[in-house]
């Protein structure tokens, strides 16, 4: 099956879409990818993959179409609120005791997540003394996030989820209705470095307290996996926290050791000492 | 992993899914020689309480599927609510929070395409009762890679909109009252 000419196909294009964009989707999980392919390939009305490398090689505005097929921009605000319960009552207590706080979060899509926890630090108090570093592929998805607009038939959502999250405040302190949208107040950005940045291919580029990368590893093979969670080790100072998505485990990792059990159901982990 | 199971029982229920699998699951002996993986559609706000419901009844091993897990012979998979279930090739189970496909996530469909293509011959694949159409794509899909395709009988079904879809789209499914299809698994993996 895996030598079918359809697999081959397919191959091949993510190897141009690396060699010529750099993007690098060769190791994603693939059955995923795969349906994502076959309805880009549907939709966008090509005969074959082939057909598809042929397009996308000599013309760069296929490249974020395609990319919108491969990355998956699904989010809501407090998502699994039972998680920033968790953030709020057991890891703030020790993010206190910081006098400076640098949070990453790595996959942040439209920014549902960043301004989720932009608000929980405001309510916690922590707002000042943190810098966040909002990370994506996805230039798309970036851009969003740095506007922080969303539509509203979402909102009822995310202020349940907020609520659950145990929220202090209420959410529609935080944005007003314009441009068709919730629009998000921008000072909750003030304090937000968006940069495009890659689990898959980029390096450390800071020392983080707080590592929020969740729904995102559940994309990758388990090689890619065990890569980005190398990198976050790395990239943590001692004791500090890394969030992952309510289905994903670094119980399969090799870096499993480099970890331990902070609140285990909410998948929140802890740097061991070295 | 050699030593991957070259068989598989994918299950797809909806509306009336727990009575259904409360008839099939217990009947299985703890050493089925193949991994069972099955999506039920049920309210997100219900989460995960499927598993813990049918290890209390069931010989098998039951749980929820973690994401990346080998996939292996005597044990019951339930794709967590709110996330989909693949199989890469290999047996390697796979979740994935892409949108709902047909209303549906996890969806009955992206678990037997993915199963299909895995497994190919090797893979059984059931359609139970249900009130909407997921399940018939993928029953199409497991019926073109040689896999078997076994639909509950609309008849007795609590729902009969889910097995009259999935006959439908792959007339060379086996139809069978509900309390066939457990000797119909243990016979037809006792063949292999
Ligand atoms: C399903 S969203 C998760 C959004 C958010 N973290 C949440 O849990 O709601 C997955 C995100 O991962 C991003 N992504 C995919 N591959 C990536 C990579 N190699 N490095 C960083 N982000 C990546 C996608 O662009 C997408 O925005």
């Amino acid at each position: 099956m895996s030598d079918s000419i359809e697999d081959i196909e397919m191959r091949l294009l993510l190897e141009a879409i690396h060699l010529r964009y750099h993007y690098d989707f060769r190791h994603y999980a693939q059955a995923s990818v795969r349906r994502r392919l076959r309805q880009a390939k549907k939709q966008l009305q090509f005969d074959t993959f082939s057909a598809m490398q042929e397009a996308l090689l000599h013309d760069e505005t296929m490249l974020s179409r395609i990319l919108g097929y491969l990355t998956v921009q699904v989010s809501e605000m407090f998502r699994d609120p039972s998680f920033f319960l968790a953030i709020r009552e057991k890891v703030v207590p020790h993010l206190r005791t910081y006098p400076s706080l640098k949070v990453w979060i790595a996959g942040c899509s439209g920014g549902e997540e960043l301004h989720s926890y932009a608000i929980l630090f405001r309510e916690e108090g922590l707002e000042d003394r943190t810098i966040f570093y909002a990370t994506d592929i996805s230039p798309d998805a970036l851009e969003t996030a740095a506007r922080g607009i969303y539509s509203l038939d979402r909102i009822a959502g995310f202020t349940e989820n907020h609520r659950a999250a145990g929220g202090k405040t209420s959410l529609s302190d935080y944005y007003s209705t314009g441009y068709g949208g919730a629009v998000f107040d921008k000072t909750l950005r003030e304090r937000v470095v968006f940069s495009d940045h890659s689990l898959v291919t980029d390096a450390v580029f800071a020392e983080m307290h707080l590592i929020s990368c969740r729904n995102v590893l559940i994309y990758f093979d388990r090689t890619l996996q065990d890569r980005a969670l190398g990198l976050f080790r790395d990239s943590l100072v001692r004791n500090g926290f890394l969030g992952l998505g309510a289905k994903e485990s670094i119980r399969f990792s090799d870096h499993a050791s480099s970890f331990s059990d902070f609140a285990r159901t909410e998948k929140i982990y802890q740097r061991r000492e070295p | 992993m050699n030593d991957a199971p070259e068989r598989a029982i994918v299950i797809g229920a909806s509306a009336g899914a727990i009575e259904a699998l409360s008839v099939i699951l217990p009947a299985l002996p703890a050493d089925f020689p193949a991994p069972i993986l099955i999506v039920v559609h049920i309210p997100s706000d219900r989460s995960n309480f499927l598993s813990p419901l049918f290890a209390a009844k069931c010989q098998m091993s039951v749980r929820e599927v973690e994401d990346k897990e080998p996939a292996e012979r005597g044990i019951v998979y339930f794709a967590p609510s709110n996330y989909h279930l693949l199989v890469e090739e290999g047996g390697t189970l796979a979740l994935s929070a892409d949108e709902p496909v047909q209303h549906s996530r996890p969806s009955i469909d992206v678990l037997f395409e993915s199963a299909a293509e895995a497994y190919g011959a090797g893979l059984v694949g059931v359609v139970l009762t249900g009130a909407n159409e997921d399940g018939s794509s993928g029953a199409q899909a497991i019926a073109s890679a040689h896999g078997t395709v076994i639909v509950e009988d609309p008849a007795g079904a609590y729902a009969e909109t889910m097995p009259r879809a999935a006959i439908r789209k792959c007339p060379e499914a086996h139809v069978m009252a509900l309390d066939a299809i457990a000797p119909f698994l243990l016979r037809e993996l006792g063949r292999s």
